[in-house]
């Protein structure tokens, strides 16, 4: 490499001094393969990217510096005991509302792809409904469910009943907001399961038909995986802004983590640091979803593409093994990869 | 299985008896009567829009007939007879009867997500409860036999078109059925391709196996069939022996038809 590094110097300068320059005619004289090629240059970049860093720079200096943010409290706070009990609400919220919103939500799917005029108009009718109120009032409407009806009874539809529930025991506030989170989150993932089950090609459930598959394993075996590949960024969508909408459910006093830093700072008057306490526990548990949504999608990528790219992870990997050889071995990275 | 059509074995491998199907207002099959022998290659050919996919999707009931029936080793498909009444079939019984009779498609409908092996294997244990490994044993056999054994840990998209018809042609294998359709099993396949699909088909009927083939291949016909079937318009213009149809037509719409494709 080094006897070509002279070359692009001597290229450069036009020609204030034509006798120094030890160039013939261009092309002439060099063997093709010894002729060096010069990168094209990009000042812009570099510009672009000092100025960038600057305000990168002057942000975080910001956040370590300006006393408002106070750090002391923060880290006091971030792993209190009430706030992680708080944290565990909000997971337990935020797991309970999409394991039975999505599991209502295929069946809704189902109901609107079936073949029912009847199960087709009332999941229709349920998305539309749904999807029409505001979770926060469907959310107070659950929180006063007593209010309509005062007993739950399990019966004869219209009939005698068998057992008989007061409601204000049966529905808490932490059930009442579930069952809000869940029935508003089954209405969006419905769609984003019809979405994914009508992406997949109709010649797939021909090939399945004529093949005699059984018709739940065409649906478990051949439509569902594939549909997954569209599903599942959705879903994590969905997710991840259930995630972070349990917050709403503050406003009934449930203590989950919002609420908790609320009632926190109520007392102490420390608001920002507090806030920032919840702030950093939802982004680092957005974080861990969007790892697994990473993984999962991959999973479900399988056979869409005639190789899966690498995880992160292991181009990470393969990057230190590659730096490790070219340092032991002293050789450029791409013979080093070979020699081994 | 059988319950109306009992033990009278038929001669005929697929029976269809006056079949008719209409889309909206296009009759698309107008009275069709054709039998296959057990063990014989027939060619279906006709310009498109003549009805043979859809005759062909009604031996497996993929399209329900209006009218007429269809046997398939002397069973009635998609329905049950009792007296002078046909009973439709749940779709668990239809299901169950066309996991003996092949399919193959023009655009291969390989399962994208499953494996080769995975892809053969899948509908002799779902739809015909056999052994999973035994059935592993016989799939590695079958794409042995097409030529795409080294391929049975791939995915359908890691393969050639070719390969994955090949592939196709084995999963429909692996049902032990008793007639295979093929669908136009090569139009989506590049020139240089078109050849080793059909050098399997061949090969498939020489072993005797009752094929039904829609294709526009007229040197496949002439060369494999026994009987060359040309429709035209949603009925069967003529058939008979290669030789007779494809070089001494009675028909004008199969001369005309034949000196165009030739």
């Amino acid at each position: 490499m080094s006897r070509t590094i002279p070359a692009p110097q001597s290229a450069a300068p036009a020609s204030p001094s034509p006798g120094l320059a030890p160039s013939g005619p261009p092309g002439a004289a060099v063997e093709p393969e010894h002729l060096v090629v010069v990168r094209s240059r990009h000042p812009w970049r570099w510009v672009a990217a000092v100025a960038v860093a600057i305000v990168v720079a002057q942000f975080i200096h910001g956040l370590v510096t300006n006393p408002g943010w106070d750090w002391g409290t923060f880290a006091q706070y971030f792993t209190a005991a009430s706030v992680l009990k708080a944290l565990w609400m909000t997971v337990q919220l935020t797991v309970y509302g999409t394991v039975l919103g999505f599991a209502l939500g295929i069946g809704l799917a189902a109901a609107r792809l079936s073949k029912n005029p009847v199960l087709q108009v009332v999941s229709w009718t349920y998305i539309w409904a749904f999807r029409s109120i505001p979770l926060i009032v469907q959310l107070l409407f659950w929180f006063n469910i007593a209010y309509l009806y005062k007993t739950l009874s399990i019966g004869v539809p219209f009939g005698p009943a068998f057992v008989e529930f007061d409601v204000n025991d049966v529905i808490s506030g932490m059930m009442a907001a579930v069952i809000g989170l869940a029935l508003h989150q089954a209405a969006y993932s419905a769609e984003i399961i019809r979405a994914g089950i009508i992406s997949v090609d109709a010649g797939q459930l021909e090939a399945a038909a004529a093949l005699g598959i059984p018709k739940r394993r065409q649906f478990f075996k051949i439509v569902m995986p594939q549909a997954m590949r569209a599903i599942l960024p959705n879903a994590a969508n969905e997710v991840i802004s259930l995630f972070k909408g349990t917050s709403i459910v503050s406003t009934m006093a449930i203590a989950e983590l919002f609420y908790q830093v609320q009632v926190i700072y109520g007392r102490s008057g420390r608001v920002v640091p507090l806030l920032m306490v919840a702030t950093v526990w939802y982004i680092v548990l957005t974080t861990l979803l969007s790892i697994g949504q990473y993984y999962i999608e991959r999973h479900y990528a399988r056979g869409s593409a005639r190789s899966l790219p690498l995880t992160p992870w292991q181009k990470a990997r393969t990057r230190i093994r590659t730096f490790l050889d070219t340092a032991t071995t002293g050789r450029t990275p791409t013979r080093a990869g070979d020699a081994r | 299985m059988s319950a109306g059509a009992t033990a009278v074995t038929s001669e005929y491998a697929v029976e269809i008896l006056g079949v008719h199907k209409t889309f909206g207002s296009l009759e698309v099959l107008r009275g069709i009567d054709l039998q296959v022998r057990r063990g014989e290659v027939t060619v279906i050919l006709g310009p498109s829009g003549s009805g043979k996919s859809t005759l062909l999707r009604a031996i497996n009931h993929l399209e329900r007939v209006d009218t007429g029936l269809i046997k398939v080793d002397g069973e009635l498909i998609g329905y049950r007879q009792k007296g002078n009444r046909l009973h439709e079939l749940s779709e668990r019984e239809v299901l169950h009867q066309r996991s003996s009779i092949g399919f193959v498609f023009q655009n291969f409908n390989l399962f994208p997500h499953l494996t080769v092996l995975q892809n053969v294997v899948e509908a002799p244990v779902s739809a015909q409860k056999r052994n999973r490994a035994e059935v592993e044993t016989e799939a590695r056999a079958l794409l042995e036999r097409v030529g795409v054994a080294d391929k049975a840990d791939a995915y359908p998209r890691q393969l050639s078109g070719g390969q994955q018809q090949r592939v196709a042609i084995a999963r429909a294998l692996a049902l032990r059925p008793k007639v295979i359709l093929f669908d136009e099993p090569t139009s989506a396949l590049d020139p240089e391709l078109v050849g080793e699909v059909l050098a399997v088909i061949k090969q498939l009927a020489h072993h005797g196996t009752t094929l039904i083939v829609v294709t526009h291949e007229i040197g496949f016909a002439r060369e494999v069939a026994d009987t060359v079937v040309f429709m035209d318009a949603g009925v069967i213009v003529e058939q008979g022996p290669p030789q007779q149809v494809l070089d001494a037509p009675q028909h004008e719409r199969t001369r005309t038809f034949i000196s165009r494709v030739l």
